[in-house]
This record gives structure tokens, sequence and C-alpha cells, in this order.
């Protein structure tokens, strides 16, 4: 169970919780081959919708994917009746300002977005590893010639001498990458499926096949 | 090429005759002018296939007053109308980049003489 939160609770927003499926190519309307991720977004479910009165901030909590309710546990599983849905396994929040025209146990589809409309899509990225400097932070490496010795993919001087004595705090290094929350801005929707459920959203989307993503009205730009 | 297939079938054409690397083939291009369009013929010999699915591609090789042209299209593009072959070629390799070195009789493909169905 994923529980987030977000922000901008002024503007209205609209979102979804999907499966990445992959991606291909399809054709546009000017005859050029356009890279889409096909996403196999919703049915969602409201499961709670938090108003200003009760909770301080107005949000509507989606829930996505089938679980085996025997795995739910008795808190979450009281906390679905009361919306009068069946358990789901992914929960988040969406602030919007217009979470008082969402109600508990209404259903939410891929015909939420329309096509040609700006959205975020958040996901957790595949993890690397344990990655070098080059990999993880684009460092240029040493050269691979010109008396280079075992040397080729380090990082080089991590600081000073004496002075200031130490490495700074946050100096970019090896180390663990992928694996982690990020979110890809303005992605163009292409199309909508709606008898599959299917969205071709234009670009890459973080994550790995069959991971889940938060699809959202785009938070910049009109 | 699994995943998609029923979603890429729709942005795939299925009027595409059979050919390879060393075939004539004659390629109607639809082209827009302005808001007229009309259809030009680039005939000349393909020397690659290349890739596979929505994003495969094939290159036409002509000689246009002396000089070498090549066009490399989509194979599932919409512009291109329809595509013909115009002879088949006897050639041994896939990818007849040997061709732009040639010119005259040398960069000549010899047709494939068809054998006989048994």
């Amino acid at each position: 169970m994923t529980s987030m939160t977000q922000n901008s609770a002024t503007r209205t927003m609209k979102g979804l919780l999907g499966e990445k499926l992959g991606m291909t190519q399809v054709w546009d309307a000017d005859n050029r081959l356009v890279p889409v991720t096909v996403i196999k977004a919703g049915p969602c479910v409201v499961t709670q919708v938090r108003t200003e009165g009760t909770d301080g901030y107005s949000a509507v909590q989606i829930g996505f994917g089938a679980i085996d309710p025997r795995k739910v546990t008795q808190p979450l599983s009281g906390h679905f009746e009361k919306a009068g849905v069946t358990p789901r396994r992914h929960l988040v929040e969406l602030r919007t300002a217009d979470a008082g025209d969402y109600e508990a146990g209404q259903e939410l589809t891929a015909e939420v977005f329309e096509p040609g409309q700006r959205i975020d899509a958040t996901g957790t990225t595949k993890g690397k590893g344990f990655a070098g400097v080059m990999k993880r932070h684009g460092f240029h490496g040493v050269s691979a010639s010109h008396g280079a010795h075992r040397n080729h993919r380090k990082p080089g001087s991590i600081g000073g001498c004496a002075t200031p004595g130490r490495v700074f705090k946050g100096m970019r290094m090896a180390g663990r990458m992928g694996g982690v929350r990020q979110t890809t801005q303005n992605l163009t929707i292409h199309a909508v499926d709606a008898e599959k459920g299917l969205l071709l959203v234009k670009g890459a989307v973080p994550g790995p096949r069959g991971g889940i993503v938060l699809l959202r009205t785009a938070a910049k730009g009109a | 090429m699994q995943r998609f297939d029923e979603l890429d079938k729709a942005s795939m054409r299925d009027d595409i005759p059979d050919f390879r690397a060393g075939d004539t083939v004659k390629v109607h291009v639809k082209v827009v002018e302005g808001n007229r369009s009309r259809v030009q013929v680039f005939q000349g010999v393909v020397i690659r296939r290349h890739g596979g699915g929505v994003g495969e591609t094939f290159t036409v090789r002509k000689i246009s007053f002396g000089v070498g042209v090549e066009r490399t299209f989509p194979l599932h593009t919409p512009i291109v109308e329809k595509i013909e072959v115009v002879t088949r070629g006897d050639v041994r390799r896939a990818k007849l980049y040997y061709l732009r070195g040639l010119r005259g009789k040398k960069a000549k493909i010899k047709e494939k003489r068809e054998t006989p169905a048994n």
C-alpha cells in the first residue's frame, strides 16, 4: 500500500493510477511516427473525499489494482468498506480544489483525460544498482589515452587539501542509482482508448513495464 | 512485437508487396504542396530493408541526371500511396551498399530467374 500526498491545493487536478505496459510507435495526423508509452489507466475508484471542514484540505483518495481481500489488514478493509468498494492494492491522494464533486465509490476510467492534454507522470525508476559517477551523474571520466592508467571512469578530484580539510557534503559520488520516485512533466496525451482503458502518452514514462504510474494534470504550463 | 500486436496492427499497413534488397520498385509518394496534393513516383533499386515492426524502413537508390539519389521511406508510412515491384533482382547480400561505389554497367543488378514451381 502506498500513500502519496500532493501539493497545489488550489488548482483542480485530475488524476489516475495505471500500469505501464511498454512503449511503441504510432502515426500522427501529420504522418509522423510518434513514440508513445502505453498505459493501462484505471479503472480507479474514489475511496475517500477529504474536505476543508473535516481534514483541513480538499483532496480525493483513489484506489487502483486488485488485491486478495484476505491480505488486507482489518483497518484498511474497514476503510474500503466505508467507501463501499472492494479492496485495492494502491492508494493515492490527489490534492484538488474540486474534491467536492467526487463521491466515495465513484469509478474513474481513462476517459478522465482527453487527447492533446498535458500531464505529469510519476513512477518509480528502474533500479540500476551501485553505479559509478559516469552513469549516475553524467561525469565525463578520464581520458581513454594520453597516459591515463587504470583511471578511465573515475571522478577525479573530490576537493581541496588542508583547506577545507574535508569533503563537502553532497559531493556527487558513486552509489545506489534508480529505484526512486520520479516525475516526468508536461507529457502530451496522444490518444485515449476508452474501450480498452489504454492511454497513449507521447514520450517516455519512468519505471519498468508493469510498474505503477500516477498520471496527473500538468502542474506547469497552461 | 508481441506486446502490442493489436495496437501496432492499426499503425501497420497490410498492402505492402513482398520485396527485398535488389528489387526495383516504384514508390508512389503523396506530395502536399500548399493545399493540393499529387503523387510522385520514385523508382529505383532497393538497397536495404532495415528494422522491424512499425518502424521498419527501406532505402531506394536511383541515378538521377548522373547523380546518385537515395531516399529512405518508413515501410508503413501513410504518405506512400503504393509500392510497385518492377523487377526482382538476383543479389547475394541483404544490404547493397557496394552499389554506391559502382557506376554504369557494373551497377546493374541481374534479374532473378524464377524457378519453375514443382
